[in-house]
């Protein structure tokens, strides 16, 4: 058995950043331990541009931006293990693990739990129909075709309209397929405006909006996909249907924070679907500390480097023993707010605090209000909400201290 | 007045251009650029990835250093992929130099040793 002062699960952007910033404050037996072959997560099969806007005010693709984590990792020496898997995370931090070298067993002072998230496949959704090949996640699909080199696909019909289902429709295009259509139960899209305009409209590629698959057809491969609009309850509207001639359906129908491996742990799932976590990313389980998209599923990469240099900073205070506990606060996401992250304050040395926040449903002419037991400590308009965005909401605290109780993020609609 | 939804960043503005070219809605000045550029002669960053000779099924990711018309797209696509990178490649390096007289290099973005 080995043993490790800090051990970081995922080296993707959540994780190196949580390694870069431990080492910054100090910590120097670091284990960063990563399933892949390589460092960088899935930003290594994201080869599109438009990551580090936020960080680095440049346009960089997903492997560019990934490149400048892993090198600064590389740089300092920070010790990683790739291709190596997680078999189990037992209380008192015991991780065994298993890779080229067979299983073994690492014990750690500190966790640092940065799994990402994983794509909601079509066993999640009810499909109707047949059960033939071709049809698979979208980014499935951008791993063969970025980093596999396979083209999975000549005629496709995407459902959902997340990000990555965009992406992968343009891409696909690019790449020789015919992207007859993407669907999109709700009546909004799921992605971001930008990438509707740059994937979709600039390859004539169509959205319904109000569509879902009705049924699958296919006995080997895909050979046909009936979608069907729904009215607002989501019930199929009878004879509201289109068919579509592909060989292939993918699937961007959502993503959910992969925690399963966190189960033997005792944690506290948040309404996210992630850890509960405090104002520096650490979970209910002391010492246990997670980040990125196993927390809570981010819409830029810049936000999700953020969070892991914030649950870095907090392991290497929890690591040097500089944590003291005294607030009792829990975060609460009220009426249209689906989520919040953190869901609990307990350090009062932390002046500036992050509210990390999506709506259930889009809404407009809004304030969103945040409220300490029934004081209100923040008042920002917006003039639209979306639950494709991400919204975060900054406060001191050095003029008003918080009190134990209660912070409430509540949505109000102006008249 | 014609309506756009600007692509420079995440944020994703609705943007207004009037007849004579001013631009409203936006939040930042590269909106405006945009919204300007868009209407009179539109292009875009693209990203692929590239076969390397003598490496079965190896890819290694690039870009267009600088936009290109959006209508060359798919000609600029067919070109890099009757084309083959030569290992090892570094990022930022060219791979192909001037595709198709656009006065725009291919360059590397992913690292293959």
């Amino acid at each position: 058995m080995i043993n490790k002062d800090l051990v970081i699960i995922g080296g993707g952007s959540a994780g190196l950043a949580a390694a870069i910033k431990a080492r910054q404050e100090g910590i120097k037996d670091i284990l960063i331990i990563e399933k892949d072959g390589n460092l960088g997560g899935i930003l290594n099969q994201c080869i599109h541009n438009g990551f580090g806007l936020e960080i680095f005010n440049e346009e960089l693709t997903g492997p560019e931006y990934a490149y400048r984590f892993k090198q600064i990792v590389k740089d300092k020496k920070i010790e990683y293990l790739l291709n190596t898997s997680i078999l189990s995370l037992d209380k008192g931090f015991f991780i065994k693990y298993i890779n080229e070298s067979g299983v073994s067993i690492c014990h750690a002072k500190c966790i640092i739990f940065a799994g990402g998230c994983y794509e909601k496949n079509a066993g999640a959704i009810n499909l109707m129909g047949d059960r033939p090949s071709g049809i698979f996640t979208a980014g499935c699909a951008q791993k063969y075709i970025n980093i596999k080199g396979y083209m999975p696909a000549k005629k496709v019909v995407i459902l959902g309209s997340g990000d990555i289902g965009l992406i992968t429709a343009r891409r696909m295009t690019l790449e020789g397929a015919n992207v007859l259509a993407v669907l999109e139960i709700m009546p909004y899209s799921n992605g971001l405006n930008r990438n509707i305009k740059q994937c979709l409209d600039d390859f004539n590629i169509p959205l319904y909006l109000s569509y879902t698959v009705k049924k699958v057809i296919g006995k080997s491969r895909l050979e046909k996909i009936i979608a069907g609009k729904v009215d607002e309850n989501l019930n199929f509207i009878d004879g509201e249907e289109i068919e579509f001639d592909c060989d292939t359906l993918l699937l961007s129908v959502g993503l959910v924070p992969n925690i399963s491996i966190l189960n033997n742990l005792g944690i506290e799932v948040s309404s996210a679907k992630g850890p509960k976590v405090d104002e520096i990313m650490q979970t209910n389980v002391s010492g246990l500390f997670a980040a990125g998209n196993c927390v809570h599923v981010h819409d830029l990469v810049d936000f999700v480097t953020n969070e892991g240099y914030l649950a870095g900073f907090g392991a290497a205070l929890y690591l040097k023993n500089q944590l003291k506990e005294d607030l009792n606060i829990d975060v609460v996401a009220r009426n249209n707010v689906s989520y919040v992250v953190p869901n609990k304050i307990k350090y009062s040395s932390n002046k500036e605090l992050e509210f990390k926040f999506r709506v259930k449903k889009p809404c407009k002419n809004v304030d969103i209000i945040i409220k300490n037991n029934d004081k209100i400590i923040k008042k920002v308009y917006k003039l639209a909400l979306l639950p494709s965005q991400m919204e975060n909401i900054k406060i001191n605290t050095t003029n008003s201290p918080l009190k134990d109780g209660m912070i409430t993020i509540d949505i109000e609609t102006r008249a | 007045m014609k309506e756009l939804t600007c692509i420079v960043c995440p944020r994703g503005c609705h943007l207004y251009i009037d007849d004579n070219l001013k631009v409203s809605g936006n939040f930042c000045k590269r909106g405006e650029t945009y919204a300007i550029e868009e209407l009179t002669h539109p292009s875009r960053i693209l990203t692929t990835t590239m076969r390397i000779e003598n490496r079965n099924s190896k890819l290694v990711c690039v870009k267009t250093n600088k936009k290109i018309p959006k209508e060359k797209m798919l000609d600029v696509m067919n070109e890099i992929n009757n084309q083959t990178a030569k290992a090892p490649c570094k990022i930022g390096d060219t791979a192909i130099e001037n595709i198709l007289g656009l006065g725009v290099d291919i360059i590397f973005t992913s690292e293959v040793d």
